[in-house]
């Protein structure tokens, strides 16, 4: 019993980490004040160039390296209609996810058999050996671990540090950031950036070490799963990756659904994770005021240094 | 010397209609770049592409096979688009359709009614609006943003749509193929150009293009759709029904790609399949926006798009390259567009006097008017 | 004191512009600008919307880059490329459109402005220190959203004077202030002045120039027009040197108490849709046919959801319905074109964006509301219905503009508010609910607009404004009342009533205001 209890608890951390990742970089794009709709098409690049190299070179840090610069190289383009073009945030995010999508079954093609050894746990000695908690929080791969100090630095960062402080004067007023003198354009820039170069460890994640594997279209809708997330947390990193382990359990649920020989359509199963992001958007959207209160205030709007 | 970009005292009409055209330019000739740069001779290239997909009668009405879809699509979104409701849910929307149209073939299976194909139609239309409801309900009931709730709703449809031909509607003397029957003549759009896979879709494609053109440039409802777009507040303090207008954008959209996804399975495919649509409701973004939000401009547009997939799989088979170009070169051609539009309200000036004041601070962002 | 008399030969300049210019692709902001600030000179730019006041300081904040010219600080040429090198200078700012972020504390709004290590502690005691000092209390802890506009004011004045600035720029800081709060702040300023701080003083507004500044530079259409003595000048002949001519006077009947009421508020309590707005509190009033009633107050105490309320903008509370009857009938579960249908007519604050939509066509923003005299037929169009009105408002109410195909936004203030007012006249409305009729518009069109408003009410038609400008209210209207946190004070006669009482109710000081439980909210 117990090893089912770790299994599905090392299964459900393992089906969240990808979008914890992803989450936490569109947050920190958000607080700018920049919605960047074109996770999923950031993070599936991220994917089959991270794991493209791996396969190429042998060393799997240097996929994940690779992926969070192709993430990175992804959200600049974004950046540059967005910011420097001045066009709709929405449409370049669409635009980004089309190109995403299919640039990555290009690069992916000669791929697409090839088999890969993921990312091993690291055992922590001693406290691994603890009984439930030592195989669920001290016996898992590195990306795990770092998905925590990243969690932990981006707290700090937002509610601690004055650049963190500044990232959200100006996600809620680019106006006023600009006319005490911030260069409100560069900074959005960069945290589009770190968006797009998170989004791109997560689709690392989902290549290099969940499955590891590269299959188009991997992603399955988890970037935009990722987008739903920061809404469901009112923009709170604490609650993204609470919500995303909560996501990966809904993952995890249908294939053991499956297992205990429940007779339901596979098909029905599959759908209940964006059924479930429908639920959860729902719920939080209900009240006018969470969404007023918590989002950045300028998100979505073109801001022009100039006028 | 440098150069500087500033705002227009009045946005250029000229740049409105001329940066689609530069955008479409230059994705061409990205594409020549990159052709050479891959080894494939950049005029083959440009044959294979453009020219060999068309050189025929066959090939014309493939163009108006895959542009019926786009264009019947877009011009539904672009109603929404245009008062800022972001319906990125087409492809399911398409895909409900199929199964509701579809599913009547396959229940008046022995039927030659010719009520059973304008039925068909109808039926399509409803499912595709049932399941762009869901967002508009949940976004002028709950407020939930309708860009996520559509998109989940892909997936969901598209797994719905798998499920029945694997299982209930699957083909019993089809050889476990996933697939059900294939539909009879009177399920079955006609042929109108001999000799091509060119169906009555496309009729219907243009009646609903000159339709929308109606709707965006005559109807008070449109223009009511434009100020919710353009200016929210406008649109609140002149009374206008924000609700109204969130449940008509997605049913446009919905119902559009509902009679597409039906034209699509009782056209050029004849039965349903697991995947009845090549990414038709995400191209349909790019071609509304290509099309400038317009039904004309639509048009246009959707036969390029087609041009496009035409051309992917030409190039697959003259050159070897993969069809997963076509997806690159939609990104890339969409990408050109948002840019050059901002030269609608901006223009680039040379700035030939450098002051002493200016040259000391010349490090200033990009766009600075 | 050091002031416009020092003797330059001694006296090094604070501050000295040269030539300064800044165009605009379609018009030149500031041509050829020179200007001398001395040390503790409270120095008065003086000009109307659009004369280039607030260019010219922000080219010397940094903000904005000038074409060509020179600037001395202190006696040396320096280049201020952005707002961080000017404090570093010693020059502060204060902005008309506050620059703070409202869901930030005060003490973070300010950590945001000083270069200095990140320790909110440390600098909310100093904060605390600077702002009593100086008589501007301030609780650093507080979240900018909950602060009334004088205190926001005072967040920015501190802001600078932490910085220990040596020129302090206060564009247009009156507007937002009553009467009373007024002569504090110039305490606090003359205060700074002695203390050898330069002031550069932005305003339209005459009698206070007079009253408090050494010297003013007037600006008009982007140049320098005059330069004087205030304390010489009358507020007729700093207007001449403003405007080019002498103010206009509005011709205005005496009032005759009016006819039947047609707009008739009895009771309405609303909590605000907006998490930092202000909530209603019992409010009653009623508008006769022939008059002009005003609102007096602060902003942020009630105006915009009084005027949401009333236009129908606000979503409808079934629970809650509002108590608002228009042309005697009951009108709180109508929305804005329900209400319209019913003869009122409306013309909003933000033009831009809300009175009219930018990107269109003044011929398609007379569509916006003015559809409902005929303009749309079976669900369709008729475009040159439409056209014609366009055309009628433009000639009508002399709107400056290439043609009734010109989109809104490329209209100046001033001609797109002529536009929007006339728009609604020209439905023949039987109330008419205006906010700010003239804010940010140039004199002329100023004077224009509220003759049109008396004409209208000559002709027997309801009219309820909005004004945070007292003086437009004592020029037009019959009656006066003052919102305070979202209650509303007796009513009384113009006539019967002065400035200074009007000024100590917006700060709450009613019978019945909420002065005696929350008075900071209010000053």
């Amino acid at each position: 019993m117990n090893d089912v209890l770790v299994g599905i608890i090392l299964a459900t951390l393992g089906a969240g980490t990808p979008l914890v990742f992803a989450a936490l970089g569109e947050l920190i794009t958000e607080k700018s004040g920049v919605l960047n709709l074109g996770v999923e098409g950031m993070m599936l690049v991220g994917a089959v160039c991270g794991f493209a190299v791996a396969a190429d070179t042998g060393s799997l840090w240097l996929g994940v390296v690779t992926a969070m610069t192709a993430g990175a190289f992804m959200a600049l383009l974004f950046g540059v209609l967005t910011l420097t073009f001045q066009a709709n945030q929405v449409a370049a995010g669409l635009a980004l996810t089309i190109f995403g999508v299919g640039l990555s079954a290009y690069i992916g093609l000669e791929y697409t058999s090839v088999a890969l050894t993921g990312l091993q746990a690291v055992h922590i000695p001693l406290l691994s050996s603890m009984p439930l908690i030592g195989p669920t929080i001290f016996s898992l791969d590195p990306l795990m671990y770092l998905s925590f100090v990243l969690l932990a630095a981006i707290s700090y960062f937002l509610y601690r540090s004055k650049a963190g402080l500044l990232l959200r004067a100006i996600g809620e007023s680019p106006r006023s950031a600009h006319s005490i003198g911030y260069p409100v354009i560069r900074i959005r820039y960069l945290a589009v950036l770190f968006g797009g170069g998170m989004a791109g460890l997560g689709g690392a994640y989902l290549a290099l070490v969940y499955t590891p594997l590269w299959v188009e279209g991997m992603t399955a809708g988890r970037g935009w799963i990722s987008l739903a997330l920061v809404v469901f947390a009112t923009w709170r990193p604490a609650r993204v990756i609470l919500g995303a382990y909560l996501f990966g359990g809904v993952t995890i649920l249908q294939l053991h659904v499956q297992g205990l020989g429940i007779d339901l359509p596979a098909q029905l199963l599959s759908s209940l994770p964006y059924i479930a992001t429908i639920v959860v958007l729902v719920l939080i959207s209900r009240d006018i005021n969470t969404i007023r209160l918590n989002s950045p205030a300028s998100i979505g709007k073109t801001f022009h240094p100039g006028a | 010397m440098r150069f500087k970009i500033e705002a227009r005292p009045q946005p250029s009409a000229r740049m409105a209609y001329l940066s689609p055209l530069i955008a479409v330019g230059l994705t061409l000739f990205t594409g020549l770049i990159l052709s050479t740069l891959v080894g494939t001779n950049p005029l083959d290239a440009f044959y294979a592409f453009f020219i060999a997909p068309i050189d025929d009668w066959y090939g014309l009405g493939e163009l108006g096979v895959k542009a019926a879809p786009l264009m019947l699509i877009a011009v539904g979104l672009a109603i929404g688009f245009r008062a800022n409701i972001w319906n990125i849910g087409a492809e399911g929307q398409l895909a409900v359709g199929a199964i509701c149209g579809g599913g009547l073939a396959l229940w008046f299976y022995e039927s030659s009614s010719v009520f059973l194909l304008p039925a068909m139609i109808v039926a399509g239309c409803i499912g595709g609006m049932l399941w762009s409801s869901i967002p508009a309900f949940l976004r002028t009931r709950f407020n939930t943003n309708e860009i996520l709730v559509s998109l989940m709703l892909n997936y969901v449809a598209v797994l719905i749509l798998s499920y029945l031909v694997h299982d209930p509607w699957r083909d019993p003397s089809g050889f476990n193929f996933p697939e059900s029957r294939l539909f009879t003549d009177a399920a079955s759009l006609p042929i109108i150009l001999d000799g091509t896979r060119l169906h009555a879709g496309f009729i219907i494609a243009l009646l609903v293009v000159a339709l929308g053109w109606v709707f965006v440039r005559k109807s008070f409802v449109g223009y009511k759709m434009q100020v919710v777009g353009m200016a929210d507040s406008a649109a609140l303090y002149a009374g206008f029904r924000r609700k109204h207008m969130v449940w008509i954008g997605l049913l446009a959209g919905g119902g559009a790609a509902g009679i597409a996804g039906i034209s699509e399975v009782a056209g050029p495919i004849g039965q349903l399949l697991p995947s009845v649509s090549p990414g038709y409701g995400y191209a349909a973004i790019i071609v509304a926006f290509v099309g400038r939000l317009h039904p004309v401009g639509i048009l246009f547009a959707s036969l390029l798009m087609s041009l496009l997939y035409l051309g992917g799989e030409s190039a697959q088979m003259l050159l070897g390259l993969p069809s997963a170009v076509t997806g690159v070169f939609q990104g890339v051609l969409l990408f050109f567009l948002l840019a050059a539009d901002l030269f609608i309200n901006y223009r680039i000036r040379r700035e030939p006097a450098v002051s002493p004041i200016v040259a000391a601070t010349a490090a200033d962002t990009e766009v600075t008017p | 004191m050091t002031d416009g008399a020092g003797n330059p030969q001694i006296v090094t300049m604070r501050l000295e512009l040269r030539n300064i210019t800044k165009a605009y692709p379609a018009v030149i902001a500031n041509d050829d600008v020179s200007l001398e600030v001395l040390p503790g000179e409270i120095h008065a730019v003086l000009g109307e919307n659009g004369a280039g006041k607030s260019t010219l300081m922000k080219v010397i904040y940094g903000v904005t880059k000038a074409d060509a010219g020179k600037i001395l600080w202190n006696g040396k040429a320096v280049n201020i490329p952005n707002p961080a090198q000017a404090r570093r200078l010693g020059i502060g700012m204060v902005f008309q459109h506050f620059s703070l972020f409202e869901t930030l504390t005060v003490a973070e709004n300010i950590a945001l402005a000083v270069e200095e290590e990140f320790d909110l502690d440390a600098l909310s005691t100093r904060i605390r220190e600077v702002s009593e000092r100086y008589g501007l209390p301030l609780d650093p802890r507080r979240l900018v959203h909950s602060l009334s506009v004088g205190e926001r004011q005072r967040v920015e004045i501190v802001r600078c004077l932490l910085q220990e600035p040596q020129l302090l720029i206060m564009d247009e800081p009156t507007s937002v202030l009553t009467p009373q709060a007024v002569r504090k702040l110039f305490e606090t300023l003359r205060r700074l002045a002695d203390e050898d701080c330069s002031i550069l003083y932005i305003s339209h507004k005459l009698e206070e120039i007079r009253v408090l500044c050494h010297k003013a530079t007037v600006m008009r259409g982007g140049k320098v027009t005059g330069e004087a003595d205030p304390r010489q000048e009358t507020v007729a002949s700093l207007a001449r040197m403003m405007i080019g001519r002498d103010l206009p006077v509005c011709e205005h009947p005496e009032f005759d108490g009016g006819g039947e009421p047609l707009l008739v508020i009895d009771g309405l309590s609303q909590k605000s849709d907006d998490p930092f707005g202000t909530d209603l509190k019992d409010i009653h009033l009623s508008v006769r046919s022939g008059e002009i009633f005003g609102i007096a107050g602060i902003s942020g105490n009630g105006q915009k959801e009084l005027l949401a309320a009333l236009s129908g903008e606000l979503p409808i509370d079934r629970a809650n319905i509002a108590p608002i009857t228009i042309c005697g009938v009951a009108a709180g579960t109508l929305r804005a074109d329900g209400r319209r249908d019913l003869g009122m007519a409306f013309v909003p604050e933000e033009r831009l964006g809300r009175g009219a939509v930018p990107p269109m066509s003044l011929s398609d923003n007379a569509l916006l509301t003015g559809h409902r005299t005929g303009m749309v037929r079976f669900g369709l169009i008729e475009d040159a219905l439409a056209r014609v009105f366009a055309e009628r408002c433009v000639e009508d109410f002399d709107v400056r503009c290439a043609g009734v195909h010109a989109t809104a936004r490329s209209l100046s203030g001033g001609n797109l508010q002529k536009f929007i007012v006339g728009r609604e006249i020209l439905q023949n409305p039987r109330v008419l609910v205006v906010a700010q009729p003239t804010w940010g518009v140039d004199v002329g069109a100023a004077a224009a607009i509220r003759q049109a408003l008396i004409d209208l009410r000559n002709a027997g038609v309801a009219i309820f404004v909005v004004s945070e400008e007292l003086e437009e209210l004592f020029e037009i209207c019959d009656r006066i009342a003052v919102i305070a946190d979202g209650r509303l004070s007796p009513v009384k006669r113009s006539s019967d009533t002065d400035m200074e009482e009007i000024g100590l109710w917006m700060s709450g000081m009613f019978p019945g205001g909420p002065a005696a439980e929350d008075v900071s909210h209010a000053v």
